[in-house]
């Protein structure tokens, strides 16, 4: 059995991936994806930790399922924006989106 | 009738007239007839406490009466701790019994008679004639409480009261004005009286300060019938005046009553009061005010005459009583034999009997002067109440003519009024005789009779200098008598004999019965308020005790004074100078009664003299330029230019300017530091905002960098902090 660091190892890297793809995105949905991507990261943990120390209880997969349903909840209302937005500018580049300014 | 009722009834006398001008002036004065009739009530209510009282004080007798007077007292004022209380409240002695005889009786004639003087009813009713009513109440609820108080402090209160409402009423036409500006309006006259009385009012107050602080007490039971107490206070020196105590204490309440019964120096005010309306001045002359002054000083006799034995040598305020009373009596009838307005001729001779009662209680008369204060209520409320009639008639002419330009006062444009106003001519006569003194019939006769022989007595018998102030007294009382009968005649004769001698006396006619009413009861009691003073041996005879009001009275004295015996030359005396008064009169004015146009045949006989007599020997002009003038004079250079303008408000406008320099800096601190330090706070704050509004782009992605740089930053900061 592969020791619990290796876990926790592609999870850290599968988070910085997923932070990378949200800073330097340009298309919102790939900012979406990438946000995906750092959720299951964070669910990769989850689950690895759950399994090494406290395998008798089932709290850790059920907290994995709230992440996957405020994740699916989430990517719903992330994407109902973004076609509303493409709808308007026929694009969904987000550095344009800057109405929030100063 | 229960002994507590009636020991409270003296308290309640002022009460009624009191709330009905309380009631009057906050409820009922936009409602005429009620107005009257809350008045006229009130009065009713005062009549039938003072039968209630009379009968009361008749049935104890008047020994029992002067030792246990009716009446009650609360405490009122601590002194000393709780021990010592000073007490107020009222009471009735055969003295206050005098007054309660005539004064209710007066009051009710004379607001009785207002109602149809003030022309209710009619097109020319008065704008204020509710308020006529109120103030008339008030004065009614101030003589009152200084009839029953049983203190001076209290009486001195009812005092002030009428002093108010005579200063009221005086002016009650307040916005007339006349052509003339010579003639004296009814404001002017309102302050002149205010300010004349107060002049004594002052005096009498430190008297009664005075007292205070030498007796302990000002309650008249413990002083007046206390011979410990007055034998000290006349015993007692004055330290650098050489007079005793009661000598100085009564010479300064005398001067009070020198002020509110205007008697010389003090009488300028009386006439010009007559621009009130004409029951006021009935109100004044008789019922209440002028005959206060009198009543305190009567009240007040034992302390006025403390040391004093009967027919001995008089006391200070004796001698100056018989002095100025009898002065002023000559002197105020002479002048009214030259005035013409029928209430100034009136006012003058008010003024001559006030001096009677007070020249009575110089040379020691204290039950005649007592009695003819009470007869001449009666008759002088009568004179007054008739006068107005007689005017009221002639402003009825005036209105039917539409003549409003000749005086309807003036008794030079009367004459014939007889026969048009034959109930007010007959009451009017029989004033007029009253105040003339005709023999047998009327009361003034008696009262005037008792003095003069009082004062005659005192002119034989007396010792050390009062057979002298006897004398003075004595013979200036009969000149003047003479005097009032002549003037009596004059005005009688030219008001109501001969023919009208203008459109106005030609239309004048009776007045109302509300008017006539009141004439004649006082009519009545013109006459027989006499006979209760008849002497017990008139013409030598015994008669028995028939000088009701001498016994009854004099019981208000510790020692009960004896009657003067009877003597037939003051009685002859007296007879004669009314006939030759009479006579006089009848002559010149009645005989040949002055025809339309021509002059007063006074004017003629006296020549330059009369010219004196109608300006009232100059006083008034006399008082205008040796104290109004310099008073004005005082006011506005002295007192105006140089106290107020100059030192007042000159430290006044020093401390402005400081105040204004120490503000300039105050100022300035304000502007710079203040101010500026926050504006400065304000600049920063903008200059901070305007570095970091850079930061916020409205581009999510930088927002996250900038949460990323700050969560790392964190971290690295927990990481260190736990590591350590």
């Amino acid at each position: 059995m592969v020791p619990l660091s290796w876990y926790l190892i592609v999870s850290a890297l599968l988070f910085c991936i997923g932070v990378f793809g949200v800073l330097a995105r340009r298309n919102a949905i790939a900012i979406l994806m990438s946000i995906e991507l750092m959720l299951n990261a964070v669910n990769l943990n989850l689950i690895a930790l759950w399994r090494y120390n406290f395998p008798e209880y089932p709290t850790g997969l059920a907290f994995a399922v709230f992440v996957f349903v405020v994740a699916a909840a989430e990517a719903a209302v992330g994407l109902a924006l973004i076609i509303s937005i493409y709808r308007q500018r026929r694009h969904v580049v987000v550095e344009d989106m800057d109405l929030l300014k100063f | 009738m229960s002994h507590e009722f009636l020991n409270l009834l003296p308290v309640l006398m002022p009460v009624p007239p009191l709330i009905a001008f309380f009631l009057i002036v906050l409820f009922t004065n936009r409602v005429r007839w009620l107005s009257h009739t809350i008045a006229v009530l009130a009065t009713v209510i005062c009549v039938v406490f003072g039968v209630i009282l009379l009968t009361e004080g008749w049935h104890m007798g008047s020994h029992d009466l002067a030792h246990h007077p009716v009446g009650e007292s609360t405490l009122w004022l601590p002194i000393d701790g709780v021990s010592h209380w000073f007490k107020m409240g009222g009471m009735m002695d055969p003295l206050t019994m005098g007054m309660l005889f005539f004064v209710p009786i007066a009051i009710f004639c004379i607001v009785f008679y207002s109602i149809g003087y003030m022309g209710y009813g009619t097109s020319h009713v008065d704008k204020y004639y509710s308020r006529f009513f109120a103030f008339l109440s008030l004065f009614a609820a101030g003589m009152f409480t200084l009839v029953v108080a049983d203190n001076l402090l209290l009486l001195f209160v009812g005092w002030e009261v009428m002093g108010l409402c005579s200063y009221l009423l005086i002016g009650f036409w307040y916005d007339k004005n006349y052509k003339d500006p010579n003639q004296i309006t009814p404001r002017q006259a309102a302050v002149k009286a205010f300010i004349t009385t107060r002049i004594g009012d002052v005096l009498m107050l430190l008297g009664i300060a005075y007292l205070y602080t030498q007796a302990g007490t000002l309650s008249f039971s413990e002083i007046l019938r206390n011979e410990e107490m007055l034998h000290q206070l006349a015993a007692a020196t004055v330290p650098g005046l050489g007079i005793s105590v009661a000598g100085l204490i009564g010479l300064l309440l005398f001067a009070g009553t020198v002020g509110k019964s205007a008697q010389f120096p003090l009488h300028v005010w009386l006439p010009d009061a007559m621009e009130g309306p004409t029951p006021v001045s009935a109100m004044i002359h008789s019922a209440a005010m002028v005959s206060a002054g009198v009543y305190m000083v009567v009240r007040m006799f034992p302390l006025l005459s403390a040391g004093w034995h009967h027919n001995g040598p008089p006391t200070a305020p004796m001698v100056a009583m018989g002095l100025i009373g009898a002065f002023t009596a000559l002197f105020a009838s002479t002048i009214a034999v030259a005035q013409n307005d029928i209430k100034r001729v009136l006012a003058y001779s008010t003024i001559a009997q006030l001096g009677y009662m007070i020249a009575a209680l110089g040379v020691g008369a204290f039950i005649a002067a007592a009695f003819h204060l009470v007869t001449h209520a009666f008759f002088k409320a009568l004179l007054f109440l008739g006068s107005g009639s007689v005017i009221h008639g002639m402003e009825h002419g005036a209105h039917h003519t539409h003549d409003h330009d000749t005086d309807a006062q003036d008794m030079m444009n009367m004459g014939g009024l007889k026969s048009k106003m034959p109930w007010t001519f007959w009451t009017f006569l029989i004033g007029g005789m009253a105040l003339s003194g005709l023999p047998l019939i009327t009361a003034g006769f008696w009262s005037k009779d008792e003095i003069l022989a009082e004062s005659f007595t005192a002119m034989i018998h007396g010792e050390g200098g009062m057979g002298v102030l006897g004398a003075w007294v004595f013979i200036l009382l009969a000149v003047s008598a003479a005097l009032t009968a002549f003037y009596t005649m004059r005005q009688i004769g030219l008001t109501f004999i001969g023919k009208p001698r203008t459109k106005l006396a030609e239309h004048a006619h009776e007045s109302t019965w509300t008017m006539i009413l009141p004439l004649v009861i006082l009519a009545i009691f013109a006459v027989a308020a006499g006979w209760l003073g008849i002497p017990d041996d008139f013409l030598g005879i015994e008669w028995g005790e028939i000088n009701t009001f001498h016994h009854f009275v004099g019981a208000a004295l510790i020692e009960h004074p004896a009657g003067v015996l009877f003597n037939w030359i003051p009685l002859l005396t007296s007879i004669l100078v009314v006939g030759l008064g009479l006579y006089g009169g009848y002559l010149v004015y009645w005989q040949r009664p002055v025809e339309e146009g021509a002059p007063d045949p006074i004017v003629e006989r006296l020549g330059p003299t009369h010219e004196v007599l109608k300006n009232k020997y100059y006083f008034d002009e006399f008082y205008d330029k040796y104290f109004i003038e310099p008073t004005k004079y005082v006011a506005a250079k002295i007192v105006y230019e140089w106290m107020d303008r100059k030192i007042i408000d000159g430290f006044l406008h020093a401390v402005g300017k400081g105040t204004e320099a120490v503000a300039h800096r105050f100022r300035q601190f304000d502007t710079i530091v203040i101010n500026g330090g926050v504006d400065w706070l304000k600049d920063r704050f903008l200059d901070f905002a305007q570095a970091i509004r850079s930061f916020q782009t409205g581009k999510v992605q930088e927002y996250l960098w900038h949460s990323l740089i700050m969560a790392w930053a964190f971290a690295v900061l927990l990481v260190l902090v736990l590591s350590r």
